[in-house]
C-alpha cells in the first residue's frame, strides 16, 4: 500500500518533471533554496549543522533568499522523489548533505538542467552538479592523538557508519595518530550501517564498552554514544560533526564541527549573480570548514598543547595527518619517508593503514 | 583479533534484555489492537511521542515511574485520535495509522524543542535480596530495571486474558467477527477503542524505555523504526503474545550480540552480521507460524452497526 502510493507518486512527479516546460523559477525574483537532509535537524550532530548553515543563508540574504528543507530522507530511491519535489517547487539551487544521495542527485540534474545542485562528500559532477566536502581528517588525526593518550585500557572503540571512503579515511587518521601516541593502542571496530539511529549507537557504544574500550570515537550522527558514555562514566567521547557541548567537560573532551555556513553562503550569492559553476571543492580546517571545538581540561594540559600544535601545523599546511612513511595493512608500501598522500588516493580510499586488526566490509 | 573471551555474557544478556524491551511492549500492545480487529500503523509515532512525554515529565518530576506513567498517557491520548478517525468517523485504518506516525513524528520534535542534551533521571535497577545475589543467575534474572519486568507481566497478562477469561473471549470474537458480535450484543465499537488505548500506552512505554534507559536521552526522531519492527513481530509471531516475546528476544537479542560479535572481531563478514537480527527473526517465526495460524478475520475491516 504505502510502497504503491509512493511508486505513484513518484512517478507522477517524474512524468510532470519530463513535461515541465517553464524553468523553475519563473514566478518570483527571489532565489529558492533547497536542502535535504539524512536525518532529523534535531540530532545534533551531522543535520545539525546543515540546518546552521541553511539559517545563515536566511540571515545573510533577508528577503532574497527563501530556504526549505526536507527532514530524514532515506538515501535510495525515496531521495530520489525528495529531490525531485524540490526541483519541481522552483528551488534554484539544492544542496544535498548524505554520500546516500549521490545517483539520486545526478539522475534528478539530468531532468533539471535549469537548476544548479551541490552534492555533499560524493564524487560525482554534472555541468549543474558541485560536490563539496570537508577533511573530516584533519580533525581525526588531532582526535587519535588525545584518544592515544588518553585510553588507559589501550582499546580505542570506533562507531562507524557505512564502508566509504570518508569513514575509512577518519578511522586511519585517527589510528596513525594513536598509535604514535602509544604503540600500544588498539581499535576495535563496529559498522552500525546507519547514520542516525540512538538506540543503535547507544547499543553499540556499550558493546564497546563492555568490550573494554575507554574512548569512543563515532562517525554517526546522533549523540546517544555520549549518553552511552555518560551513563557508564569513565569513557572518553569526542563531538562529532557538531560540537555537542552539552556532553562538556567530560565525556566529551573535544570535538570535530562542519561549518557550512560560509560555503552555503557563498553558493548562493554565485547562484543570484549568475556565476555558479561546477566545482569540487575539499577544505579543512585552513579554510575554516572544519573546526576543533574546545579541548576540555579532562585533557592532561601537555596532550592538549599538543594537540594543539598539530591544529596550527594543519591550519598552515606544514602537517599532513597522512605523512610517509606508512603502510597499507597488508604490508605494502604506500608512502615513502616525509611523503603525503595525494588527494586521489584519499577520496577513493579503500584499505585500512598497517597495524590495523580488522577488515573493512565489502 | 578475534577474541570471544572480551564478551562477557552477563553483560551482555542484560544489554540483551535492554534491546529487547522496547519493541516487546509496543508489540504486545499491537497484537492486543490487531486480535481486536484494529491495524494500527501509527506504533511508530505513538512510541516517539510515548519518548518525548515520558522523558519530560521524568526530568520535570525527577521520577522514572511518573515518566513511564505519563509516557503511557501519551502514547494513549494519540491513539484515541486514531480511534476517533477509524471507529467513529469510519476512517481507512491503513491511511489513518500512516498519518498517525507522521503526525507523532512532527509533534514529538515540537514537544521535545527543550529536552535536547539533558541527562534524564536514572532508573534504578532491582536489587531482589538473595535473589541477585545467586552466581550468573542473579545478574541476569534478578537485577533488572522494573520495566522488564513490567514488560513481562504485561505479556502474560495479554497471553492469559486472552486464552481464558471472558473479557479476552469477547475480543477475539469482536476481532474475529465483528457483525456476529454485534448480533450477539457487544459493544464493538467500545472493545475496539479500549484496545487502541491499550495498544498506544504500551507503545509509549516502549518509546520512554528507548529515552529513559536505553539510550538514555531525547533526540528527535529517535525511535527509528523500531515502531514498523513492533508491527512486522506481530505478524510474524502469527498475533499470538507467546511468539511475540520470542521474536522481541530473538531481534533485541541478535542485534546486540552482533555488535558485540564485531567488536571482538570475529572473522564473519559484517554485511551478514548486520542483516542477522531481520534474517534470523523472520526465518524462526516464519517457520513457526506454519501451523495455519492467520490473521483475525475483521482485521481492518469498518464496521457500523448498521450493516
Amino acid at each position: 500500500m504505502t510502497l504503491k502510493t509512493l511508486l505513484t507518486g513518484a512517478t507522477v512527479a517524474l512524468g510532470v518533471a519530463a513535461g515541465a516546460v517553464t524553468p523553475a523559477q519563473a514566478q518570483d525574483d527571489k532565489t529558492k533554496v533547497g536542502f535535504i537532509y539524512v536525518g532529523p535537524i534535531g540530532d545534533g550532530g551531522w543535520t545539525y549543522e546543515h540546518n546552521e548553515g541553511r539559517l545563515a543563508v536566511e540571515e545573510h540574504f533577508g528577503d532574497k533568499v527563501e530556504t526549505v528543507y526536507q527532514e530524514s530522507v532515506p538515501e535510495g530511491a525515496d531521495a530520489t522523489r525528495a529531490i525531485t519535489q524540490m526541483a519541481l517547487n522552483g528551488a534554484d539551487l539544492i544542496f544535498t548533505t548524505s554520500f546516500g544521495y549521490m545517483d539520486a542527485t545526478v539522475a534528478v540534474a539530468e531532468k533539471f538542467p535549469d537548476v544548479k545542485f551541490e552534492h555533499a562528500t560524493g564524487y560525482k559532477t554534472a555541468p549543474n552538479v558541485s560536490t563539496y566536502s570537508a577533511r573530516f581528517y584533519e580533525g581525526r588525526a588531532i582526535q587519535g592523538h588525545i584518544a592515544g593518550n588518553m585510553t588507559k585500557s589501550n582499546i580505542v572503540g570506533y562507531i562507524a557508519s557505512y564502508p566509504i571512503p570518508e569513514v575509512i579515511r577518519g578511522i586511519n587518521a585517527a589510528f596513525i595518530h594513536a598509535r604514535k601516541a602509544n604503540p600500544e593502542v588498539e581499535f576495535k571496530i563496529i559498522w552500525a550501517y546507519t547514520w542516525f539511529d540512538p538506540a543503535k549507537e547507544a547499543d553499540a557504544a556499550t558493546a564497546l564498552i563492555e568490550q573494554g574500550a575507554d574512548v569512543i570515537l563515532q562517525h554517526t550522527d546522533s549523540t546517544a554514544p555520549q549518553a552511552a558514555a555518560e551513563k557508564a562514566g569513565g569513557v572518553v567521547t569526542f563531538g562529532q560533526a557538531s560540537d555537542m557541548a552539552e556532553y562538556k567537560p567530560f565525556p566529551r573532551v573535544s570535538s570535530i564541527i562542519d561549518d557550512w555556513k560560509p560555503y552555503y553562503i557563498a553558493r548562493t550569492q554565485a547562484v543570484i549573480d549568475g556565476t555558479w559553476e561546477s566545482q569540487q571543492v575539499w577544505d579543512g580546517i585552513g579554510p575554516g570548514m572544519v573546526a576543533i571545538g574546545e579541548i576540555t581540561d579532562a585533557v592532561p594540559a601537555e596532550v592538549k598543547e599538543e594537540a594543539l600544535a598539530m591544529k596550527d601545523a594543519i591550519t598552515s599546511g606544514d602537517y599532513h595527518p597522512f605523512t610517509g612513511p606508512l603502510k597499507k595493512q597488508d604490508g605494502s608500501d604506500w608512502l615513502a619517508e616525509g611523503e603525503t598522500a595525494d588527494d586521489g588516493t584519499l577520496l577513493g580510499m579503500d584499505f585500512y593503514v598497517e597495524g590495523l586488526d580488522a577488515e573493512i566490509p565489502q | 583479533m578475534m577474541d570471544l573471551s572480551s564478551i562477557s555474557p552477563i553483560l551482555l544478556l542484560a544489554s540483551i534484555m535492554a534491546a529487547s524491551t522496547p519493541i516487546l511492549l509496543a508489540a504486545i500492545g499491537e497484537l492486543v489492537v490487531e486480535r481486536a480487529g484494529v491495524l494500527n500503523l501509527g506504533v511508530e509515532g505513538m512510541m516517539i511521542t510515548g519518548a518525548i512525554c515520558g522523558f519530560a515529565f521524568a526530568v520535570n518530576t525527577g521520577s522514572p515511574a511518573l515518566g513511564f506513567l505519563a509516557a503511557a498517557l501519551g502514547g494513549a491520548a494519540l491513539s484515541l485520535l486514531f480511534a476517533l478517525l477509524t471507529q467513529f468517523a469510519l476512517a481507512n485504518q491503513v491511511a489513518s495509522g500512516l498519518a498517525l506516525t507522521l503526525f507523532g513524528l512532527g509533534l514529538s520534535a515540537l514537544l521535545g524543542q527543550g529536552y535536547v542534551g539533558i541527562k534524564p533521571p536514572p532508573t534504578t535497577r532491582l536489587d531482589i535480596p538473595v535473589l541477585s545475589d545467586i552466581p550468573f543467575l542473579g545478574p541476569v534474572l534478578f537485577s533488572h530495571d522494573a520495566m522488564v519486568y513490567i514488560a513481562l507481566a504485561l505479556v502474560a497478562a495479554v497471553w492469559a486474558v486472552l486464552k481464558y477469561t471472558r473479557a479476552g473471549l469477547i475480543l477475539r470474537a469482536v476481532g474475529e467477527n465483528h457483525d456476529a458480535a454485534h448480533a450477539l450484543g457487544y459493544k464493538v465499537v467500545r472493545v475496539r477503542v479500549l484496545a487502541i488505548a491499550f495498544g498506544g500506552g504500551c507503545a509509549g512505554l516502549g518509546g520512554a524505555y528507548l529515552s529513559l534507559v536505553r539510550v538514555p536521552q531525547w533526540t528527535e526522531g529517535m525511535t527509528a523504526g523500531a515502531g514498523w519492527i513492533a508491527l512486522a513481530l506481530v505478524v510474524f509471531a502469527s498475533w499470538k503474545a507467546g511468539r511475540v516475546l520470542l521474536g522481541a528476544w530473538l531481534f533485541g537479542g541478535v542485534s546486540v550480540l552482533q555488535l558485540n560479535l564485531q567488536a571482538a572481531g570475529v572473522a564473519l563478514p559484517v554485511e551478514y552480521l548486520s542483516m542477522s537480527p531481520y534474517l534470523i527473526t523472520i526465518l524462526v517465526l516464519v517457520i513457526m507460524s506454519a501451523d495455519r495460524s492467520r490473521a483475525p478475520g475483521s482485521l481492518t475491516r469498518i464496521f457500523h452497526a448498521s450493516q
